[in-house]
C-alpha cells in the first residue's frame, strides 16, 4: 500500500497527515487527525454520519479517498462553534431536543450548515430533501427538522 | 493500493494504459462501496477531477459537453442545462443524497454499468455520444452502445470516458425521465423510463424516442412504443400501446424488490407517464 502525505486545512487550521492511499478520508480524519466528530455508521454513502463539508461541498468523508483531500478545506463538526459559542444549529439541536444516542448529529449539524449557507430560507420540505442523505434511528426525523428551521430563523435575524 | 492525481488526458491514458489493474475513478460513489464489499482494488486508482476537461460543463450553442467526472449537482444547478434538458437534469438530480451529488458524475454512472442507472436512460433518449480516450487518440460512439451488461462496456484496455455530447432539443422537443422506487429518496430504480417527444403545431407527433432502464441487463429502447406514437396526437390509445409495448420489451429480474410482473406493469405506466411529461413540456415550451 502506497503512503501520501495530505497536506490541508481543516477547521481553520493547517494540518498534515500521512495517510495510506486507500484509507477513506473518514479513517484518515479519525485515526490520523484525531477528530472523532466524524462517525462511520455505514462506510459506504448511506448514512450520512460522515459528513463533512470539502472546499463548501458537502460530501461523505467514507468514500473520499484521503489523499484526495491533498490541499482542500475541510469543515467538521469540531470547527462549527466559535470557541465556546454553539453555532446556531447545534444551539437548536440541543434546545430542540434534536438528539438521543447522538451518533448521527455531527453528520446532520453538517448537512443542515450545508443547506443554510445556500438557502438561509428553505422550506421544511426543502429540509427534509437537504437531509435525505443523513439517517437517524432513535430521534427520529421532526425533532431535527423543527430545529434546523429554527436555527434558520436565528441565524437570519442575527445577520 | 496507489493513488494518482493525473492533470491532463494524456497523462491519465498513460498511467491506465501501463496497468492493466489500474482503475479511472470520478466521484467513488461506486468505487468505495465495491471496494468496500469486498472486490479487488485496483494497483493504481487514478482521479479525473483534476483533469479540467473531465470537470467541465460546456456549452456549444447546438449541443452541451457534460466532462465525465463533472458532478451531477453541477448539472442540475445550470439553470440553462436543466431547461434544454430537463428530463436528463432530473435524472442526474435522483442519483443518491446532496453528498452523493456532489460527486457522483454521468462518466461513473454510465461506466458502472448498473442496470438501474438512472441517467442512462435519459442520456439515451437524447441520442447522447460517449467520446473515448484510448492510445490512439479519442473515438465517439453512442452512449447507448456503452454498457454490454450488468458490470461491463465495451471500453478497451486502456481506455476511459473524457466527456459526453448532447444535442439541445430541436424545436418542439423535449425529454422526460421517471422511475419507480420504493421510498421518496435514496433508493435504486426498480424502474426507469425516459421518453423524449417532438411534436408538431397542431400537437401530433412527429418523433418519439422511448427507453427503459433496470428491466434488462441493459437499458432498452422501445421501437414499438416509438412507432405507436408518431403520426398522431398524444391520446388515450397511442399511450395504451406506449403503455402495452414498454411492458412487452421489458426482460425484468425476478427479487424482492420487484416481481417480474411488477416491473413489467410499472414499466408500462412509467413509459407513458413520461411521454405525457415530456409532451406537456413541449407544449409549455420547453423546460417545467
Ligand atoms: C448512497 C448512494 C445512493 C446512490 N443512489 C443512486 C441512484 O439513485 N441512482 C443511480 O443511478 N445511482 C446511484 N448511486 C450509485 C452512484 O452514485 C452512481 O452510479 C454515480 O453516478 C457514480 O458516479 P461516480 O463518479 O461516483 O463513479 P465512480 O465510483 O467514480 O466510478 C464508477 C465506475 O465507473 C468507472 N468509471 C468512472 N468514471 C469513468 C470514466 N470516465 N471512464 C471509464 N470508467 C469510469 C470506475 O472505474 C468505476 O468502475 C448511489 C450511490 C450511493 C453511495
Ligand atoms: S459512514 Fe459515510 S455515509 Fe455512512
Ligand atoms: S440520535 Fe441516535 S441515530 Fe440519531
Amino acid at each position: 500500500m502506497s503512503r501520501t502525505h495530505v497536506i490541508c486545512n481543516i477547521n481553520g487550521d493547517d494540518v498534515e497527515f500521512l495517510c495510506d492511499d486507500g484509507e477513506s478520508l473518514l479513517d484518515a480524519l479519525r485515526d490520523d487527525v484525531g477528530l472523532m466528530g466524524v462517525k462511520e455508521g455505514c462506510g459506504t454513502g448511506d448514512c450520512g454520519a460522515c459528513s463533512v463539508l470539502m472546499d463548501g461541498k458537502l460530501n461523505c468523508s467514507c468514500l473520499i479517498l484521503a489523499p484526495e483531500a491533498n490541499g482542500t478545506d475541510l469543515l467538521t463538526v469540531e470547527g462549527m462553534a466559535d470557541g465556546d459559542h454553539l453555532h446556531p444549529l447545534q444551539q437548536c439541536f440541543l434546545e430542540g431536543a434534536a438528539l438521543q444516542c447522538g451518533i448521527c448529529t455531527p453528520g446532520f449539524l453538517i448537512a443542515a450548515k450545508a443547506l443554510l449557507d445556500q438557502n438561509p430560507e428553505p422550506t421544511e420540505t426543502e429540509v427534509r430533501y437537504a437531509l435525505a442523505g443523513n439517517l437517524c434511528r432513535c430521534t427520529g426525523y421532526d425533532k431535527i427538522v423543527r430545529s434546523v428551521l429554527e436555527a434558520a430563523v436565528q441565524i437570519r435575524e442575527t445577520v | 493500493m496507489k493513488y494518482a492525481a493525473p492533470t491532463s488526458v494524456e497523462e491519465a491514458q498513460s498511467l491506465l494504459a501501463g496497468d492493466a489493474d489500474a482503475k479511472v475513478f470520478a466521484g467513488a460513489t461506486d468505487l468505495v462501496p465495491q471496494m468496500r464489499a469486498g472486490r479487488p482494488e485496483p494497483s493504481i486508482a487514478i482521479d479525473l477531477k483534476k483533469i479540467d476537461r473531465l470537470m467541465a460543463l460546456g456549452d456549444n450553442g447546438g449541443s452541451w459537453t457534460i466532462g465525465a467526472a463533472t458532478p451531477t449537482s453541477s448539472l442540475t444547478g445550470n439553470g440553462a442545462f436543466s431547461g434544454d434538458l430537463p428530463g436528463l437534469s432530473y435524472a442526474a438530480g435522483l442519483i443518491g443524497s446532496d453528498q452523493i451529488q456532489n460527486r457522483s458524475s454521468l462518466g461513473g454512472n454510465l461506466c458502472n454499468a448498473s442496470p438501474a442507472a438512472d441517467s442512462v436512460p435519459a442520456m439515451v433518449v437524447n441520442d447522447a455520444r460517449a467520446v473515448i480516450a484510448g492510445a490512439d487518440g479519442t473515438r465517439t460512439i453512442p452512449v447507448a452502445d456503452v454498457v454490454t451488461g450488468p458490470g461491463s462496456t465495451c471500453l478497451g484496455d486502456g481506455e476511459f470516458l473524457v466527456e459526453i455530447e448532447v444535442d439541445k432539443p430541436t424545436a418542439n422537443t423535449s425529454d422526460a425521465y421517471l422511475r419507480m422506487i420504493p421510498r421518496t429518496e435514496m433508493d435504486i430504480a426498480v424502474v426507469g423510463a425516459a421518453a423524449r417527444v417532438t411534436l408538431d403545431d397542431s400537437g401530433n407527433c412527429t418523433a418519439a424516442t422511448i427507453a427503459l432502464g433496470a428491466v434488462a441487463p441493459t437499458v432498452v429502447r422501445v421501437p414499438d412504443a416509438e412507432t405507436a406514437l408518431v403520426g398522431g396526437p398524444i391520446s388515450d390509445e397511442s399511450l395504451a400501446a406506449v403503455a402495452a409495448a414498454a411492458s412487452a420489451a421489458c426482460n425484468p429480474i425476478d427479487d424482492k424488490r420487484g416481481t417480474i410482473a411488477y416491473r413489467r406493469q410499472v414499466a408500462g405506466v412509467l413509459a407513458k407517464r413520461a411521454v405525457l411529461q415530456a409532451a406537456e413540456r413541449v407544449q409549455n415550451g420547453g423546460a417545467a
